[in-house]
């Protein structure tokens, strides 16, 4: 019974390690190619659930959802970059973070306004309902398998994009020369909307997907941005490689500590304590872990810039 | 007298006299929301000392804000209930006290985060501050002996000797009297030797290396003397609405800082000041108007960062001296 659940837990800690890696991947490559943090991912991410609750709630397909909320995400992202995010290019970080922290305040307000302050519900979608036996006993749900394997396949075609395409050839090149690849006859701009609503896409994908898990609400972005940005430094900000790793070490250990912690301190203390004290302290893992692997490397593991 | 001394003196002025003519009156609203702008000042001046002076991006100032806040909630509850608090040393409610246990807390906690922090630099260094604060906001959280996610009451505002602290206007004055101090400190850190090579080690590190003065501690100092009086401005902001909850540790918290000090102008000495005035009014009149008045203030926000450069003092007084 206990390799069960130690199985269901680990897979669970990969799904939610899928899910970061999908905003990490955003994020790291929007820093890497254009040099900016943007604050405002987990509003994309929010966008992307709030889309796909919508139209799925209104046509009755989470399929349809699913395409609104990249598209959504999308279009918002390219919408931003245009209108606010390319001013910010070359003004210093603070000046970035203070502008997406306003994008916060406006995309969050805004979609209040938009959907009202009750969380909306979204369903798992039929073909995805139900549970696949474990080996040692348990069930575990399709869907967050499904999560599980859309979260593979995106980091594969990722790899692809950027290894084999003619646009991913330009957002290398954009990385390590902007200046080059702009005398080179590369419309530098373009490539900067499409590579931020690229990022956005992922973040729409992300929130549409943990959506039918959670309630869709505003606010939801918040947490997992912050998880998304200790991803990112864990695995080197700017390496796609990194934020894969990251998001499956901050997945899984997250998620383990949860379970393991209070257990483990049950041995040395009554049941009850362990189980607060534990909770805390499963609650600081991941930024004890990020500190410690910051305290030997300081610029992640796959650092891509000194 | 420079510009900017004449800009200051204005707004110390507008500042004191503003309350004095609320109370006078008999408006005590006006004289909280001065408080309110006071003590967000002052925790903004602690974090100028290490953003504006040092170059040092902290997204993690609520940490302590929030724990300068939680020091005074924990304290006044101990001796509220009249239990020690742990080893036999009583809670108290003298403010006196309260916040030399906030400075001295808010020190402890910024010592090693800034020592593992300002191993890095740029983009690391604003998401590991973010990433502590998170941790101290979780641990909050989950954390239940102190209200957890509720938070924590003060029930009697804690005490100040001689003074009566339950009425706004003298607790307005204290908190006025401690924002001063701050400021001279501010002013005095910024003229003295130390103050030079913080200023240094921001405009280039490996030369005040060169010259045999290591960045590091320079910043490890100046980030741990600026946690000191964030955490110092959260017992008061904690007395101030005889509240402490995580609200006050979250992410949220660390942006309102940093919008503070932007909007009234980086690095100056009365940059937060400023900043922290034209955003209580934001607050106040958009609250007033719409209920959306958060979708307005991220406009403005977003306006004075693109276009408004230098903030509410680099509009009225030009360009600083050196910078």
């Amino acid at each position: 019974m206990f390799t069960a659940l130690l199985i269901e837990q680990l897979l669970n800690g990969l799904q939610l390690g899928v899910m970061l890696f999908l905003m990490a991947a955003g994020l790291t490559l929007i820093f890497g190619v254009m040099g900016l943090i943007n604050l405002a991912h987990g509003s994309l991410y929010m966008i992307g659930a709030f889309a796909c609750a919508a139209v799925a709630a209104a046509t009755g397909s989470f399929w349809l959802g699913l395409v609104a909320s990249l598209a959504a995400a999308a279009g918002v992202g390219a919408l931003i970059e245009v209108a606010v995010i390319r001013r910010l290019y070359d003004r210093d970080h603070l000046d970035q973070v203070l502008a997406t922290f306003a994008l916060i305040l406006i995309l969050s307000e805004g979609a209040r306004w938009l959907f009202g302050s009750f969380p909306l519900y979204l369903d798992i979608p039929k073909q995805l309902q139900g549970a696949v036996p474990l080996p040692g006993g348990g069930q575990y749900q399709l869907y967050r398998l499904a999560i599980i394997a859309v979260g593979i396949a995106v980091a594969i075609g990722l790899y692809l994009l950027i290894s084999r395409t003619r646009l991913g050839m330009r957002i290398r090149a954009g990385e390590s020369d902007r200046e080059m690849i702009a005398a080179l006859g590369v419309d530098i701009s373009t490539l900067y909307t499409v590579v931020f609503a690229l990022g956005a896409a992922l973040a729409g994908l992300a929130g549409a997907l943990v959506g039918a898990l959670q309630s869709v609400q505003v606010g939801m972005g918040e947490p997992v941005l912050i998880l998304a940005f200790v991803v990112i430094v864990i695995g080197g900000i700017g390496s796609i490689k990194g934020a894969l790793v990251g998001a499956v070490i901050v997945g899984v250990v997250d998620t383990m500590g949860r379970f393991l912690l209070p257990s483990l301190l049950a041995l040395t203390m009554p049941a009850a304590q362990a189980t607060t004290i534990g909770a805390a302290l499963a609650s600081m893992l991941i930024y004890v872990v990020m500190a410690l692997i910051l305290a030997f490397r300081p610029s992640g593991l796959f650092a891509t810039r000194s | 007298m420079t510009r900017e001394t004449t800009v200051n003196l204005l707004i110390t002025l507008l500042l004191l006299g503003l309350p004095l003519v609320a109370a006078g009156m008999g408006e005590p609203f006006y004289v909280t929301l001065a408080t309110r702008v006071v003590v967000l000042a002052l925790a903004a001046v602690g974090l100028n000392l290490a953003l504006g002076l040092g170059g040092l991006l902290s997204f993690g100032h609520a940490a302590f804000f929030g724990l300068g806040g939680y020091v005074a909630g924990i304290l006044a509850t101990h001796a509220f209930n009249a239990e020690p608090l742990f080893a036999g040393i009583p809670g108290t409610t003298s403010m006196p006290l309260i916040w030399l246990a906030a400075v001295v807390v808010a020190g402890l906690v910024a010592l090693p985060i800034g020592a593992i922090s300002l191993r890095t630099t740029g983009v690391y260094f604003i998401m590991i501050t973010l990433a502590f604060a998170q941790m101290i906001y979780y641990f909050a959280i989950s954390w239940p002996a102190y209200g957890g996610e509720d938070g924590l009451s003060i029930y009697v505002r804690n005490a100040f000797p001689g003074i009566n602290t339950a009425q706004p206007l003298p607790y307005f004055l204290i908190c006025f009297a401690v924002l001063m101090a701050a400021l001279l400190l501010f002013r005095l850190v910024e003229g003295s030797r130390f103050g030079s090579a913080l200023q240094a080690a921001r405009q280039n590190g490996v030369r005040l290396a060169a010259v045999g003065i290591p960045p590091f501690q320079i910043r490890l100092v100046a980030f741990t003397l600026s946690a000191m009086i964030t955490g110092l401005a959260g017992a008061l902001y904690a007395d101030l609405n005889r509240f402490v909850g995580p609200s006050m540790l979250s992410w949220h918290m660390s942006g309102e800082l940093m919008v503070l000090i932007i909007l009234g102008g980086k690095g100056r000495l009365f940059g937060p000041v400023a900043g922290a005035m034209i955003f209580v009014c934001l607050e106040y009149v958009l609250g007033g108007i719409t209920e959306r008045w958060q979708f307005f203030l991220g406009l403005i926000l977003l306006g004075i960062v693109l276009f408004a450069r230098g903030g509410l003092l680099g509009l009225l007084s030009g360009k600083p001296r050196h910078v």
